[in-house]
């Protein structure tokens, strides 16, 4: 087949999506219209971190006239079964609690009601007896066999557990002049889409089958995992896409537990159901990224040459290993080595559980865990040999016109010239210029760093890597696993135009603009000339388990099957057209519209009419010429299964990125100022630079809040702190400097288009660049993420003399969100007789904030209703009360569980009466700690609310017996100066 | 994130509004701008009965300046009080801390007095009142009554307001020759919740210093006219005795650490403005 001369390929042109975006004329799931009678589904969610669920009573929920359904655990495992598990161990993984919850977020019951504000209110009429269990946290404590373990049937926290080696690791590191080593903490964050899950599942009893619409973006291998968690073979679970879909990042993989849970809901309902996150669910319940505790070790010459590496990674994949990790960890299995040529390696990975929400896919998707370690292993070997980090990079670099290059770990560096991008993105950047703004900076005493990354940036996953978390044992067991199917089809309508279809599912990318520049290339076509389709119907169009928008692997993959399934269908049109142009199917050529002989463009018929030919007049056309429709799927022959070596190519294209950038951070408040950033690409052939540039301004948004915003925080409890854009901090357009984008094209020779992805290398470079910059500043050895100010202030402000003014306060350092105080009041009453009304319930109701009758279990244990608040927030709780050490009439430990709506917690605080005058001087002091909902989403209130409430409670004893809190003292105690 | 059931009463008279407090006490809102009480009523953290909109009264909406001072309505929007010409020359401190309030959004929306009957503890408004030494007009069925800032604020998100009573106005000291004001924030984002806020005022009788975001309420200061190593001490005697708290975005000692150094930058600089 003659190639055409790209025409649209290359060119920014303007986007097809946009105009109906920019007009808000988007078709987002929630904008859709629903069939009548369908129902809306809300959520109950779990306050704690880990605990035993003793009861759960629905009855009051199911009796609010407009609730038609209240489904829990039991009612999920009576009808469907776990989700499948991607690791060999005997754990089960539901999308509901099942009489156990193991994080903060986890669902424990789903009310199903005529509309959502009605669901909410039976959401409160649940009653869940729980029984906490301590938390397992840091993924360190989850190696502690001494720790609670999260499921049973496991033994352990740990899911998975592989080690791998590659070449000789043990010798090259006893030769090793120098070993260099890093131990980093990845931390939990997330892309953080701004349109959250949603989804309308309906359930056709006649024919036992589900249909969902919902903004779920695949990987379509997850149908396979939804289907058999509903128990119906895949084609009785039809799944379906809107037309638009406001972001993802890889975080609408995790929707797939709801569309089991809704479609479970809708069978019980018996009519559909509608579920749209709210943000408060989509923060602490959605999926994150796994944080990950690496050490990293590096065999190194006294040059900088690095001659092998020592893994060791800690993946925290939260409470349940659930599909499809341990892909994050795998994903980059392959390329552990980075852009380096180094041939001696060994892994260890484990797995863990932890009381944290589970994880799942996110833009960066492994890369930024394994680049920041990487990294800042290559700063340290520069600074720890003395040695000008860029020769490190020099001398490390896979070399010039070694690619294809076969990594020690199994991956296929498609193509690439590492040491001209160096070079290029050095001198096109101003690297030099940079060095010497540094220099005045550093003479002016300002803290000003440099830091450099370089990565290979992996795309199309191959769908066999996850593999390698089993043994090739176990590998053999279950059968091969590879490949990437990607699929796209091309239909001519009666009046020639031309239609693509692709299982891409874009989520505001730019897919149908980018398919329509690669097919009017083929066709010869203008670009506005083809329509695009890119609404997934499972039940309808071509797809395959590699299907959906993940893994960067549009412009390689998909792209490439319709550049492939264009040229199939003009393969038959151009012999169809050959005939009545009277040339060779070889001398026809497709351009402007036409399809004419070569060399003589007046012989030419309307590509319309030629196109049009085999619905009009099909008699016309011998059978392997007819052209309708013309669907291709196409997989790389180089994504094969992980070898018994443990070699594993987990993706096809690599493209190759290497950042430099110049922070400043304030002398003051730690601040990172950035001062400079340069990006250069290498991400094959470009066919939208606009598009690339989006991505690569995308990508480096979401790793600045890696890099210096973004964290899912937990307390040491397990609550969540993060609940709201309050705590959780995505930048916005004043926090994003713009990068200097650089790019070198050397196209992939494994893609029909030569073109890589793009879309995810700065989350994994970026993070890394900044950290080593601002390592490099304060000139510190270890540095985590996020780099918020007071982490970096720590290091620049000295040392804080003890208070001159005051007698210094034994403040115990606080711990999470424990919530500690002290205060005093005055009882004009004597010990004896405050002593007897801290014992009596009749008083302590008059005493307890709100409450609203004191049920006397012994004589120091009650049990209380309670109303607590702070300022409008306000909320109802059941609190129960124990008294203990008693030391009558001197001192006294009272100690108060409460749970509610809002959230629970926990207080104990010893109360100490002293005689005073006529009256009694109390002074107490309190530990208590907060989780639950109040912790998620007002966490820098909760010290301030805690000291309120208990201030209430010793006001109304005061009060109680005509006495009141010192003036002075106890203003001060409570908040400030008057 | 739906709100519970309750019932919306559009005031057209401030008799009306006045009832419904008195009737409903604390289980009546007021609405204003609805920036901070909307997400709450949907996050379910507060469930009033009644929620009472004083957005229909025209005589909440006005700005006042007479005799030295500046009346601010119930029913001024910050982004209305920011385009306000007269501001930066009547006050000059409020002008400077406005636009650190929120974003353009939400000031097109939020009021001045809702900021205040919030009481929130980072809140820009609320130390801009605390460091002029400004006052709340409140009303009810029983009277109105003016109270000090300094003792409005009572407490995070506590204020001195009896249930029954509406914020009817803020009252701020126009500002009199001779004075020289600065003010300093610093939050991790544009926008964000202040980790510390300072703002200073000098005057012939001294230098205050207000801070927001460290306290559990924004606290004041007078620190005369000293300077030099003795306004460290007090600075640093002022850092502590603020009893900062360690949270997610900051620890206890970095505040004090802003408040050391940012509050000196402010009162030098108030104090040049003043020169």
């Amino acid at each position: 087949m003659a190639t055409t001369a790209t025409t649209w390929c290359g060119q920014s042109v303007e986007r097809v999506e946009d105009a109906a975006l920019l007009t808000g004329r988007g078709r987002y799931i929630d904008d859709l219209g629903v069939k009548p009678g369908t129902l809306h589904a809300a959520i109950l969610r779990s306050q704690h971190a880990h605990a035993r669920i003793a009861a759960i009573r629905t009855d009051a929920a199911t009796q609010v006239p407009g609730v038609a359904a209240v489904l829990t655990g039991r009612d999920v495992t009576a009808l469907s079964a776990s989700l499948v598990v991607g690791v060999k161990a005997p754990i089960e993984c539901w999308p509901i609690a099942v009489d156990r919850v193991r994080y903060v977020g986890e669902p424990v019951a789903i009310v199903v009601a005529t509309d959502r504000y009605l669901a909410e209110d039976a959401l409160d009429l649940i009653d869940v007896d729980y029984e906490p269990l301590p938390a397992v946290v840091d993924p360190n404590d989850a190696l502690d066999p001494a720790r609670p373990v999260l499921h049973d049937g496991l033994g352990s926290n740990i899911a998975s557990e592989r080690s791998f080696r590659y070449g000789d690791p043990e010798r090259a590191f006893a030769e090793a002049a120098k070993r260099v080593s890093v131990t980093i903490r990845y931390p939990r964050n997330s892309g953080t889409p701004i349109e959250t899950y949603g989804l309308i599942a309906e359930y056709d009893p006649g024919e036992d089958a589900y249909d969902v619409l919902s903004n779920f973006m695949g990987p379509f291998s997850l149908h396979a995992v939804m289907a058999r968690a509903l128990k119906v073979s895949g084609n009785r679970l039809r799944l379906r896409t809107p037309p638009d879909s406001g972001g993802s990042f890889g975080v609408k993989q995790g929707l797939f537990p709801y569309i089991v849970l809704m479609s479970l809901a809708a069978r019980v309902a018996g009519k559909p159901v509608k579920w749209i996150e709210d943000r408060l669910e989509h923060l602490s319940a959605s999926v994150s990224a796994t944080n990950r505790v690496t050490t990293l070790d590096a065999a190194v010459d006294a040059d900088g040459r690095v001659r092998a590496l020592a893994w060791d990674q800690v993946e925290d994949v939260g409470a349940h290993i659930r599909a499809p990790e341990p892909a994050t960890l795998y994903r980059m299995h392959g390329n552990l080595t980075g852009a380096y040529d180094i041939r001696h390696v060994s892994v260890r990975n484990r797995v863990v559980l932890t009381n944290k929400t589970p994880t799942g896919l996110n833009r960066g998707f492994g890369g930024p865990q394994v680049y920041y370690a990487l990294e800042r292993l290559m700063q340290r070997v520069a600074i720890e040999l003395d040695l000008d980090p860029i020769d490190v990079f020099r001398r490390n670099l896979v070399p010039s016109g070694a690619f294809p290059y076969r990594a020690a770990c199994g991956a296929l560096l498609d193509s690439g010239d590492y040491m001209r991008t160096l070079e290029t993105a050095l001198t096109d950047g101003g690297f030099a210029e940079l060095r010497a703004r540094q220099a005045k900076a550093r003479a002016e005493g300002r803290l000003y760093g440099i830091g450099c990354a370089a990565a290979v940036e992996p795309s199309v996953s191959n769908m066999g890597y996850i593999t390698a978390a089993l043994t090739p044992a176990e590998r053999r067991k279950a059968g091969p696993k590879n490949g990437a199917q990607a699929t796209a089809t091309v239909a001519l309508d009666p009046l020639g135009a031309v239609t693509v279809h692709v299982a891409s599912v874009p989520q505001g990318q730019g897919h149908r603009t980018v398919l329509s520049q690669v097919v009017a290339d083929a066709l010869g076509l203008k670009f506005s000339d083809v329509r695009v389709v890119t609404e997934l119907d499972t039940g309808r169009d071509a797809w395959s388990i590699a299907s959906g928008n993940y893994s960067s692997r549009f412009a390689a993959a998909v792209g490439g099957a319709a550049h492939l399934a264009a040229n199939k269908i003009k393969g038959k049109l151009a012999k169809t057209a050959a005939a009545q142009l009277n040339v060779s199917p070889d001398d026809v050529e497709f351009v402007g519209g036409k399809i004419r002989a070569r060399g003589n463009p007046d012989n030419a018929l309307p590509f319309s009419r030629v196109a049009a030919t085999s619905h009009w007049s099909p008699g016309l056309v011998p059978e392997e010429n007819q052209a309708l429709r013309e669907t291709v799927f196409w997989t790389p022959p180089q994504l094969t299964p992980p070898s018994d070596d443990d070699e594993v190519n987990s993706s096809l294209c690599y493209g190759f990125i290497f950042d430099f950038c110049g922070v400043e951070i304030d002398r003051v408040t730690g601040a990172v100022r950035i001062d400079k950033y340069v990006t250069m690409h290498d991400c094959g052939r470009i066919l939208h630079p606009g598009m690339v540039a989006g991505q690569v301004t995308g990508g480096f948004t979401q790793a600045l809040g890696a890099a210096l915003y973004e964290e899912y925080a937990y307390g040491p409890d397990g609550s969540f702190l993060t609940g709201t854009f309050a705590d959780y901090l995505v930048p916005t357009p004043m926090e994003i400097p713009e990068p200097l984008i650089l790019h070198v094209e050397t196209p992939s020779p494994f893609t029909p288009l030569g073109t890589k992805g793009v879309g995810e290398g700065n989350c994994m470079s970026t993070p890394v660049c900044i950290a080593n910059a601002a390592a490099d500043a304060l000139g510190v050895a270890a540095i985590d993420l996020p780099l918020t100010p007071a982490k970096l202030a720590a290091h620049i402000h000295a040392a804080e003399p003890a208070p001159r003014s005051r007698p210094t306060v034994a403040a115990a350092p606080i711990k999470g969100r424990a919530l500690r105080g002290s205060g005093e009041a005055h009882a004009d009453a004597s010990p004896d007789a405050v002593w007897r009304m801290l014992l009596d319930p009749k008083t302590l109701e008059a005493l307890i904030p709100g409450c609203h009758g004191v049920e006397k279990l012994s004589d120091t244990h009650f049990r209380a209703e309670v109303t607590l608040g702070v300022g409008p927030v306000t909320g109802r709780y059941k609190a129960d009360i124990t008294l203990s050490d008693l030391d009558p009439p001197n001192a006294v430990t009272l100690t108060g569980i409460v749970t509610g709506a809002l959230g629970d917690g926990r207080g104990s605080g010893r109360i100490r009466l002293v005689p005073d005058g006529a009256g009694t001087r109390l002074t107490y002091e309190y530990d208590a700690a907060i989780g639950g909902k109040v912790a998620s989403i007002a966490g820098r209130l909760l010290d301030g609310a805690a000291k309120i409430v208990i201030r209430q409670f010793f006001t109304a004893l005061a009060r109680h017996t005509g006495g009141g809190g010192k003036s002075g003292f106890f203003a001060r105690l409570f908040g400030g100066r008057a | 994130m739906k709100p519970a059931r309750f019932d919306y009463v559009r005031a057209e008279h401030l008799a009306e509004v006045h009832d419904v407090l008195a009737e409903n006490g604390n289980d009546a809102r007021v609405i204003a701008g609805g920036q901070t009480l909307l997400p709450m009523l949907s996050m379910r953290l507060a469930r009033p009965k009644v929620v009472v909109d004083i957005m229909h009264l025209p005589q909440l909406q006005t700005i006042d300046a007479d005799k030295g001072t500046i009346r601010i309505g119930a029913g001024v929007r910050q982004a209305q009080l920011l385009g306000w010409p007269l501001l930066s020359d009547r006050q000059p401190l409020l002008a400077a801390a406005l636009p650190w309030v929120g974003h353009a959004q939400t000031r097109n929306r939020g009021t001045i007095c809702g900021s205040l009957a919030h009481a929130d503890p980072s809140a820009e408004i609320p130390l801009v009142l605390v460091a002029l030494g400004g006052t709340i007009e409140l009303s009810s069925r029983r009277g109105r009554r003016r109270i000090a800032a300094d003792i409005f604020f009572t407490g995070m998100m506590s204020t001195a307001r009896s249930e029954d009573e509406l914020i009817e106005a803020a009252i701020l000291p126009a500002r009199p020759t001779g004075s020289g004001y600065a003010f300093q924030e610093f939050g991790r984002r544009h926008g964000d919740f202040a980790i510390a806020a300072c703002a200073a005022v000098a005057t012939d009788k001294g230098t205050r210093l207000a801070v927001a975001g460290v306290a559990d309420r924004a606290t004041m200061h007078d620190f005369a006219a000293l300077d030099g190593s003795a306004l460290d001490d007090a600075l640093d005697a002022f850092a502590w005795d603020l009893d900062a708290r360690d949270d997610l975005h900051a620890t206890a000692r970095y505040r004090r650490e802003l408040v050391r150094r940012m509050g000196r930058a402010v009162i030098e600089e108030a104090r040049r403005c003043r020169a």
